[in-house]
């Protein structure tokens, strides 16, 4: 029998804290079975399905990793394309230069990015705003203008893979394919992993807080500083390990490509913007939403530019939250929950009643 | 003697950095927008001047008395009619929306003009110097241009500070919300201010287009230089971005003469250590 | 002649609701006072009153016209001119070029810098020096000043005494009662109720966001006033 002077609150009823809702179980389960097929395509789709399918991949991840840095940790950066390229030069210069195996370089190509956003950190953490923006893209040009002038990277030329490098892989180009193919999916689905379990943590809860008010949270004890600048080494590792990953594919690397500003920013701002920035479904959507008009205004050439120019704007002015964003609005839905929310115990204690 | 012309040169390539950087600096000045197209603006004044010259036959010179009253016209109306509504949401709308700008801008220059490099023709001026004992020669055109940067620097401040206009401009910069309570229509004065700041921009950009060639890709670089021309010299202070401007200037001046491939990064790399040692820059002067 | 009515006014700060069904009017050289607890939605109610809080057109009536939609520019154009709550002086420009703002909105009117510099004589000296660098009831008085530099009609003064040591409170209102001796209208908002109740001619009490009383000031019972201001 329960001592009731014991009890704290005898008047409460329990709560249990839930995680999942009803639509995100369902989507989990649509889920798997879309990721069974793509992780089945090299077995059913052709080279050209998981060349696309690989880009689809590496663009998600590196629109999650943006997300991530702006959407959540208020930290909006124009300058991650210097990781990309950081990663990029780190695995054709170990393999070109230094005979490393391959899988090795690769390995190494997300912390050596991530290193590198350690001084960088120490410069740009003190612009704020906008100018902090412009910061990170003075230093992505200060990489790409190093890469340019050292010779044992290519200098302006830049470096190729050679076959020798590639045979670590699989002497075999179908095998050689399919492997590059089904790294790209794990390591997408490795960064979409870091960035959801992320959120799901105590870490997720402060960055939300700081997203939603910085001294406010500062003031509850959330060490602003230091969860950002986590945030910051973490994403700027992972873009590097992403930059790998693709010029491996790419079996390229030169300064203008590997720096590219278009290339790995431009784009990916578009899509987290025009999915839903600050929520996890967003980059999904707007890596969906840029490949279908790329593909659709292939023809038009810079047109093409100029309406996703267009489009942010209207986006921005219109519907800053995205198309995600205005989903979550109208039907307070989330296919992957990282909120909490409280659900009273229904119970069977009669003295409770 | 060759440092001192280095010293020279760089002093007098900061004039054209100050005068990049005005633009930008009165708009996150009066209203807290940085503009992310700003040089793709510097830029497009270079064609708008192109396209004056080659339809009139006027020299770079002469057709700023077109060039900048459209310029003045486009920022108005920008402000007015688009920038207005970002002001409202945080950091993000104005940052992607000037950056769809600037996207904007630049494809549509290329559609327009195609990648090939223009340059704006002025006549024996561009190549002109005065020989200064020690064998030192100044160019006439860069000694001009930092003469404008000068000028331009000083009426802004005459405006700022000795006019009706300049006094609801540092009010509206000061407190926004209780400058509208005095009667002051913020919305028109923000359009105005991105008028006067493409006025400046305009100049520089056809200045710059005398002595530099520009293709429609030249934006970005543009903004980086009057962007590290402002932190240099602090936020707030006009004439700080000159000093700024020269700063940038000397330490490009300094890379080239080691190595003319190492002129754009030199200034870069002063820039990042100028942030790391001094991050309210030289003569920091607004709070923010 | 009712110069300014409020109907059934209703503020929101977001989702919060900060007024409720308001009704307040202000005759022609009247001074109303509003007092009210922290919270009550007395700056609110100013604010909404001098445009910085949208509300809907027919809520507030200046001189029977309606001026809810419109924006606080506009209205200082109208003939109301705000003393805001922590005097809110631009820290950028000296005492005179603050004055000196109050006249961008172009009204025709008795008040100029040399009147202003009359009733505020301390403020003559004090000229060009930045603003902010002045004592508290200094910079209420440039303040006051720069309001009626835009020669308004109705002058809303939010919280004069507020931080202020009790001599220059009292310096503060004798120079108000030389404001209204001119036939401004003003309504002021005060939490210092004696010092409200001295200077008015009509009060209103809110309390959360709701009217709890309205009487005219003379010989009015403080006991029912407390009882209002904190809602019991």
């Amino acid at each position: 029998m329960a001592d009731v002077a014991a009890d704290p609150a005898p008047d409460l009823e329990p709560v249990r804290v839930d995680r999942a809702t009803k639509a995100s179980r369902v989507f989990a389960a649509l889920a798997a079975v879309a990721l069974a097929a793509l992780i089945s395509l090299p077995w059913w789709g052709d080279a050209g399905w998981m060349r696309l399918i690989a880009e689809m991949a590496y663009y998600v991840a590196l629109a999650q990793l943006w997300n991530l840095l702006a959407g959540y940790a208020g930290l909006v950066s124009v300058g991650q394309q210097a990781y990309v390229g950081l990663g990029g030069y780190m695995l054709f210069y170990l393999t070109g230069v230094w005979n490393v195996n391959v899988y090795v370089a690769l390995l190494l190509a997300g912390p050596f990015a991530g290193l590198m956003s350690i001084p960088v950190s120490f410069a740009v953490f003190r612009l704020r705003g906008a100018y902090f923006a412009i910061g990170t893209w003075v230093v992505s040009e200060v990489f790409s203008l190093l890469a340019s002038l050292i010779l044992v990277l290519g200098a302006g030329s830049g470096m190729s893979l050679t076959v020798p490098i590639l045979r670590e892989i699989s002497s075999d180009r179908d095998v050689r394919d399919t492997m590059l193919y089904l790294m790209t999916l794990a390591m997408s689905l490795l960064v979409f992993a870091i960035v959801y379990s992320l959120l799901r943590s105590r870490h997720g809860l402060a960055l939300t807080a700081i997203r939603d008010s910085e001294p406010a949270s500062a003031s509850l004890g959330v060490n602003t500083f230091r969860t950002k600048f986590i945030i910051y080494v973490a994403t700027a590792a992972c873009t590097g390990l992403i930059g790998g990953l693709i010029f491996l594919q790419k079996l390229r690397i030169s300064p203008e490509a590997g720096f590219s500003i278009n290339d790995w920013t431009v784009v990916v701002i578009f899509m987290v913007v025009i999915g839903g920035i600050g929520t996890l479904e967003g980059p999904f959507i707007g890596m969906l939403v840029y490949i279908i008009l790329r593909e659709l205004l292939a023809d038009y050439g810079t047109y093409y530019l100029i309406l996703l120019g267009v489009l942010a704007i209207v986006i921005m002015l219109k519907a800053p939250m995205g198309i995600w964003g205005w989903v979550i609005h109208r039907y307070d839905l989330q296919l992957f929950p990282v909120g909490r929310r409280l659900r009273l115990e229904p119970t069977d204690d009669p003295s409770k009643r | 003697m060759q440092w001192l012309n280095v010293f020279i040169q760089g002093s007098l390539l900061g004039g054209i950095y100050a005068l990049f950087a005005i633009g930008l600096s009165m708009s996150f000045g009066i209203m807290r927008l940085v503009n992310i197209a700003h040089g793709d603006f510097i830029v497009l004044s270079g064609y708008v001047a192109l396209v004056v010259t080659q339809s009139t036959g006027l020299d770079p010179f002469s057709s700023l008395a077109i060039v900048v009253p459209v310029m003045f016209v486009l920022g108005y109306a920008l402000q007015r009619g688009l920038l207005n509504q970002t002001l409202t949401g945080g950091l993000l709308p104005p940052l992607l929306v000037t950056f769809g700008i600037s996207i904007i801008i630049q494809n549509g220059l290329l559609q327009g003009f195609g990648a090939y490099d223009h340059r704006l023709q002025e006549g024996a001026i561009e190549t002109a110097s005065i020989h200064l004992p020690g064998g030192i020669d100044v160019g006439v055109y860069p000694l001009l241009v930092f003469a404008v940067a000068v000028f331009s620097i000083a009426s802004l401040q005459f405006l700022f500070y000795r006019t009706g206009l300049g006094r609801a401009f540092r009010a509206v910069s000061d407190d926004a919300d209780t400058a509208e309570l005095m009667g002051i229509d913020n919305r028109k004065l923000y359009a105005l201010a991105l008028g006067i700041a493409m006025i400046f921009t305009a100049i520089a950009g056809v200045l710059f287009g005398i002595r530099t060639i520009f293709d429609p890709a030249a934006g970005p670089i543009r903004l980086i230089l009057a962007f590290e021309a402002v932190i240099i010299g602090g936020l707030g202070s006009m004439w700080g971005t000159l000093i700024g401007g020269m700063v940038l200037g000397i330490a490009q001046s300094v890379g080239a003469a080691l190595d003319p491939t190492w002129q754009i990064l030199a200034g870069h790399l002063a820039f990042l250590a100028i942030l790391i040692l001094r991050p309210n820059g030289l003569f920091p002067r607004t709070r923010d | 002649m009712t110069l300014l009515r409020t109907q059934n006014l209703s503020a929101f700060y977001g989702d919060f609701q900060a007024l409720f069904g308001i009704d307040v009017t202000v005759e022609q050289g009247e001074t109303v006072a509003i007092i009210g607890a922290n919270g009550a939605g007395k700056t609110t109610l100013l604010r909404a009153i001098a445009g910085a809080l949208a509300t809907a057109p027919d809520t507030v009536l200046f001189e029977g016209k309606p001026i809810g939609h419109m924006t606080p520019h506009e209205i200082v154009r109208l003939g109301i001119a705000m003393v805001p709550e922590g005097r809110r002086l631009f820290p950028s420009l000296s005492v005179e070029e603050n004055l000196l703002l109050g006249t961008h909105s172009n009204r025709a009117g008795p008040w100029n810098l040399s009147r202003i510099y009359e009733l505020f004589p301390r403020l003559n000296e004090l000229r060009h020096l930045p603003a902010t660098s002045l004592s508290g009831g200094q910079q209420q008085m440039a303040a006051v000043g720069r309001a009626l530099m835009s020669n308004p009609r109705l002058l809303l003064c939010d919280e004069l005494s507020l931080g202020l040591a009790p001599v220059v409170i009292r310096d503060i209102y004798r120079c108000l009662g030389a404001i209204t001796a001119d036939g401004t209208t003003v309504v002021l908002v005060e939490q210092d109720i004696n010092r409200a109740l001295d200077a008015s001619t009509r009060f209103y009490c809110l309390q959360e966001g709701r009217l709890a009383l309205t009487a005219p000031t003379k010989n009015f019972d403080r006991a029912a006033l407390t009882a209002a201001y904190f809602g019991m």
